[in-house]
């Protein structure tokens, strides 16, 4: 008989993973196979070190040290002619491997090529800034950093873009709930109207398909309004849906459905 | 003079009408609704078709403000982000009594499909509604429905008495 595992905690993992899963790889070719990325990674190896290098998608991968950024940056964008940053961000690896990837997408308009240049980076380390050579990466490290928490070093105005100044944690964190942490959920009640206001307002309804129809403080479905804060014990009362007293409104003609024009030409 | 005499006790005879207060000034209020330009999203394209030629809010006397200080009806139209809170709440501030709140479309009268941290999870959290108007979007005539509903709704009011500002707290 098979040895009994507890699988309780199956469901509680981000993603199921069945046991004999192989996460799908796009298929990866020797940088050799291309002779513009060989001639552009020979450059870079000459003066940095490249941890590893491949090709994907006729994109060349190169895996660089941190610390050597700006360094690779400056030397494709002036000798390698990788003239635009298009997007530079980082990726959450915290829970597998205890580090972040920060990715820079480079394309050469005049090779008409495109390199990913990437670096590992530990939980509390900083990176450079690279908005010296590119204007671009400005608002994509704020982001990153709002993001993911990841300091930026000689950044010119850093703080977050997205979120408020005051937000307490980074939500792009694999570990950051969606629906927001204690501090998220009363944000704007705090803030607004302070904590004793808690009470009063109370929690945020998360539950989609919440339904009270007895609820007349939120919603009416139409056709069945009722005053705010009316007690209806059960069943809601059907309202004519007019848009006029019955007896009519002072200075104003009285709208009859009947002498109305409905128009079904859609084309009119 | 006999063929300029006025029969006062015939209809249109004499040039007076008579009315209460309240209902002159609902009538007033009610049919001028001036709102503030408010789209924050989606909804709000469909905001400013009700305000364009088709739809033509002008006929209701709904006429579009950019200013807080001269508009009547805050029509919430989008998504209403936690960052915008505070500000949302400053401008229905701004506005003077009485006002009145649509909230048009699901993320503004419940977060809508934004079940998330950055949202807020209804517009009533912040300021009081008067309207909630279904559909992501609305379309435009449920707006114009909206509207004349809000309108009735005025038009029920108490007009002269010291009007009870309306507070979420
Ligand atoms: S309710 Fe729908 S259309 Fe309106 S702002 Fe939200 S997502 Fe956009």
């Amino acid at each position: 008989m098979r040895r009994y595992v507890p699988k309780d905690d199956v469901q509680k993992k981000a993603y199921y993973t069945d046991r004999y899963w192989v996460a799908p790889q796009v298929p990866k070719a020797k940088v050799s196979s291309d002779s513009v990325f060989a001639e552009d990674l020979k450059a870079i190896e000459a003066k940095f070190k490249v941890l590893d290098a491949y090709i994907q998608v006729e994109q060349m991968v190169v895996y660089i040290q941190p610390e050597d950024n700006f360094g690779v940056l400056e030397l494709m964008k002036k000798e390698l002619e990788y003239t635009q940053l298009s997007e530079m961000s980082a990726v959450d690896f915290l829970s597998q491997r205890g580090e972040f990837d920060i990715f820079y997408q480079m394309l050469s308009m005049s090779k008409r090529k495109r390199i990913r240049v990437k670096c590992a980076i530990k939980k509390d380390e900083a990176i450079e800034s690279v908005e010296k050579l590119f204007r671009s990466a400005d608002w994509s490290e704020r982001e990153m950093y709002d993001m993911f928490g990841i300091k930026v070093n000689n950044h010119p105005f850093f703080k977050r873009i997205l979120m408020p100044d005051d937000w307490e944690g980074h939500p792009l964190l694999k570990t950051y709930p969606l629906h927001g942490d204690e501090f998220a959920a009363w944000y704007e009640v705090d803030k607004i109207f302070g904590k004793e206001a808690r009470d009063i307002i109370g929690p945020e309804i998360r539950d989609d398909a919440a339904v009270d129809r007895y609820d007349t403080k939120r919603f009416a479905r139409l056709g069945h309004e009722v005053p705010f804060g009316a007690e209806i014990p059960e069943g809601e009362p059907a309202v004519k849906t007019e848009y006029q007293e019955d007896d009519g409104v002072f200075l104003i003609e009285r709208f009859e459905k009947e002498s109305s024009t409905v128009i079904t030409d859609r084309d009119r | 003079m006999a063929q300029h005499q006025v029969n006062y006790t015939q209809d249109g005879g004499l040039p007076v009408a008579l009315t209460t207060i309240d209902k002159v000034v609902n009538w007033g209020r009610s049919n001028s609704l001036w709102a503030l330009t408010y789209g924050l999203a989606c909804c709000g394209i469909e905001m400013m078709a009700s305000g364009a030629s088709r739809y033509d809010f002008d006929r209701f006397g709904t006429i579009f403000r950019a200013s807080p200080r001269q508009a009547d009806v805050l029509i919430i139209a989008g998504t209403l982000t936690k960052k915008h809170a505070e500000f949302i709440k400053r401008l229905y501030d701004q506005m003077t009594e009485p006002r009145w709140v649509i909230s048009m479309g699901s993320c503004a009268n419940t977060g809508g499909m934004f079940n998330t941290y950055a949202t807020v999870q209804g517009a009533d959290r912040i300021v009081p509604v008067d309207l909630y108007l279904p559909g992501c979007a609305p379309r435009p005539e449920t707006l114009q429905y909206g509207v004349m509903l809000l309108q009735k709704k005025i038009r029920s009011e108490k007009a002269i008495k010291a009007q009870k500002p309306k507070r979420l707290l």
